[in-house]
């Protein structure tokens, strides 16, 4: 059992001692939104990678988890540490009602991902009219630097808050592989039908993992929020975070644990690219990304994890 | 007679102006194997779906193990000791033999590598331990009607429901395959049938039913059904039209 947590402990060690070798700003700032990001997607593929229910809103969750962290603290003068933590608890309870909504009225494939995605844009319009969220303004959580309020006074402070949710993520979907759970949720993407055969509750595995999903990728949102401290309805809830979530989930490897976080240094790479190539014009790391998803999804399906492991015939790297 | 394991009571199905089945009840005694047989399109797949949850019927109701089970998902049925096989296979395409079987089993065992152990052992009884490492989609029309059966077999049922396990396969396939279902019912479960290779479910059925159109037209041994004038007509037709068709389809 243990043997399988260890690579993900080793990568995990190995990138927590990253601030103590670099100091440079760019380099961990570059990290921080990487793994940020693989957060995020480490929460949309253990429901689309491992349960195969393709989210197109994820950034339903991460919006939800980012407001609720900004809202609670700033509005109701919530402790920040229980703000963070209430936004995950709540990304949890708005993944366990879309899924409810959705996955009991047998909504699968493209109309899943269709309904996903007008449920993020519904939230978005909200977020953007609703005084409590700021409206058109957004909301500003004020500077104050400290442990108490979940702000960091260094960028490695930082990364590694970020950092501990991301390995917590990807232990979490590694317990999960080699548990009952795992396994009925990895049937349920190859055959409904077969699964519910063979004794599996469908609906009980997709409302599980939908609502852990939203839990991650909530956390995601929350880390955002206490890292930059302002939030509009674009940001928490725009398409951006649900076009990312998948991306790096499905560049890296669909349906592994290391997927997201792979995918999410090489997208976060090529986004960076794009900037110093493309200069002030928008929109060329976009570009980027479809050229990448295009050639992934032609050559290389099971994403970067994948073409490894085909490379490496001999040794089966179940991880 | 002893209570019946299950009892399909009265049941008719309707699709639109279709009657799929109609009225048409059928016993499964502890310890037997127990075929359905019929002209395509009689309902038989139909029929089954209803014992295994998968169609809910519109009139009658299904008993298993004397409690009425008829508004019963198919996982809670597959709890209480109901499996089935597909037709048309279904496998957990990109997961190994093992990994498919091991979801069965896990039915029964919660740790993972229980439900492991179990796989394999399951896979020996019906002869796929040597392929338990590789990806189902590459096993062979026979590979996959054994991990239909090896599947279907780790959820340690009551009552098996086989819907043409044999269909598609070659002579000699379907002599290997024979034994393995008789070991199966020895090794104490209860299996109800559809098949269409009727050597096969002449020589292991101890109880036939035939459906036809719907209605349950005869039952009983399987040397007594085939004899009885009512199946040879549902089989053959009344004319040499429906002669021709009734052995092109038979």
């Amino acid at each position: 059992m243990s043997g399988r947590f260890a690579p993900v402990l080793v990568v995990l060690a190995a990138l927590a001692l990253v601030p103590l070798f670099v100091s440079s700003n760019v380099a961990l700032n570059f990290l921080k939104v990487a793994l940020m990001l693989a957060l995020a997607g480490t929460g949309w593929n253990l429901l689309g990678g491992y349960g195969g229910q393709f989210s197109f809103g994820h950034a339903v969750f991460f919006g939800t988890g980012a407001y609720a962290a900004a809202v609670l603290q700033v509005r109701f003068g919530i402790n920040p540490w229980a703000a963070f933590a209430a936004g995950i608890a709540l990304g949890a309870a708005v993944g366990l009602a879309i899924g409810w909504l959705t996955f009991r009225a047998g909504l699968r494939g493209s109309y899943f991902a269709l309904v996903t995605l007008a449920f993020a844009e519904v939230a978005r319009i909200i977020a953007s009219v609703w005084p409590l969220t700021g409206a058109g303004a957004g909301i500003l959580i004020p500077l104050q630097v400290g442990f108490p309020t979940l702000q960091f006074a260094s960028r490695a402070e930082g990364f590694w808050f970020v950092l501990a949710l991301v390995g917590a993520a990807m232990l979490l979907v590694r317990a999960i592989e080699g548990q009952r759970f795992g396994a009925c949720l990895v049937a349920v993407r190859e055959n409904e039908d077969a699964a519910r055969a063979l004794g599996v509750d469908v609906l009980a595995v997709k409302l599980s993992a939908i609502t852990l999903s939203g839990a991650i990728t909530a956390s995601a949102g929350g880390f955002y929020a206490q890292t930059f401290l302002y939030l509009d309805a674009g940001i928490a809830y725009g398409p951006w975070i649900s076009v990312e979530a998948l991306l790096t989930a499905i560049v890296g490897g669909i349906g592994t644990v290391w997927g997201p976080l792979i995918g999410a240094l090489v997208l976060q790479a090529l986004s960076e690219l794009g900037k110093e190539l493309g200069g002030d014009a928008p929109g060329l790391g976009l570009v980027l990304f479809g050229a990448v998803l295009i050639l992934v999804v032609r050559f290389a399906p099971q994403g970067i994890v994948g073409l490894a492991r085909s490379l490496r015939p001999g040794r089966l790297a179940r991880g | 007679m002893a209570e019946p394991l299950a009892r399909a009571e009265r049941i008719t199905v309707r699709f639109g102006g279709l009657v799929a089945v109609n009225d048409a009840t059928l016993d499964v005694h502890e310890g037997r194997i127990v075929g359905l047989i019929g002209p395509n399109g009689a309902g038989k797949t139909t029929l089954f779906a209803t014992i295994a949850g998968f169609q809910r019927p519109d009139a009658g109701r299904v008993l298993f193990a004397g409690a009425d089970i008829t508004r019963l998902a198919p996982h809670r049925r597959a709890r209480l000791g109901i499996a089935r096989t597909f037709q048309i296979v279904q496998p957990f395409a990109g997961l190994t033999v093992r990994e498919n079987i091991a979801v069965g089993a896990h039915l029964r065992h919660a740790g993972r590598s229980e439900a492991l152990a179990a796989a394999e052992a399951v896979a020996d009884r019906v002869g796929l331990a040597l392929l338990l490492d590789l990806p189902a989609a590459a096993l062979t029309v026979a590979g996959r009607k054994r991990l239909e059966l090896a599947r279907a077999l780790a959820t340690e049922p009551r009552l098996l429901l086989l819907d043409e396990v044999l269909a598609g396969l070659n002579p000699s396939e379907i002599r290997d395959m024979i034994p393995v279902i008789r070991a199966i019912r020895d090794g104490g479960v209860t299996v109800l049938m559809i098949e269409h290779v009727m050597q096969a479910v002449m020589a292991l059925a101890e109880e036939i039913y035939v459906l036809a159109e719907g209605r349950i037209i005869a039952r009983g041994a399987p040397e007594a059904v085939a004899r009885d004038a009512a199946v040879i007509e549902a089989y053959l037709g009344h004319g040499a039209a429906g002669l021709a068709r009734g052995a092109a389809h038979a």
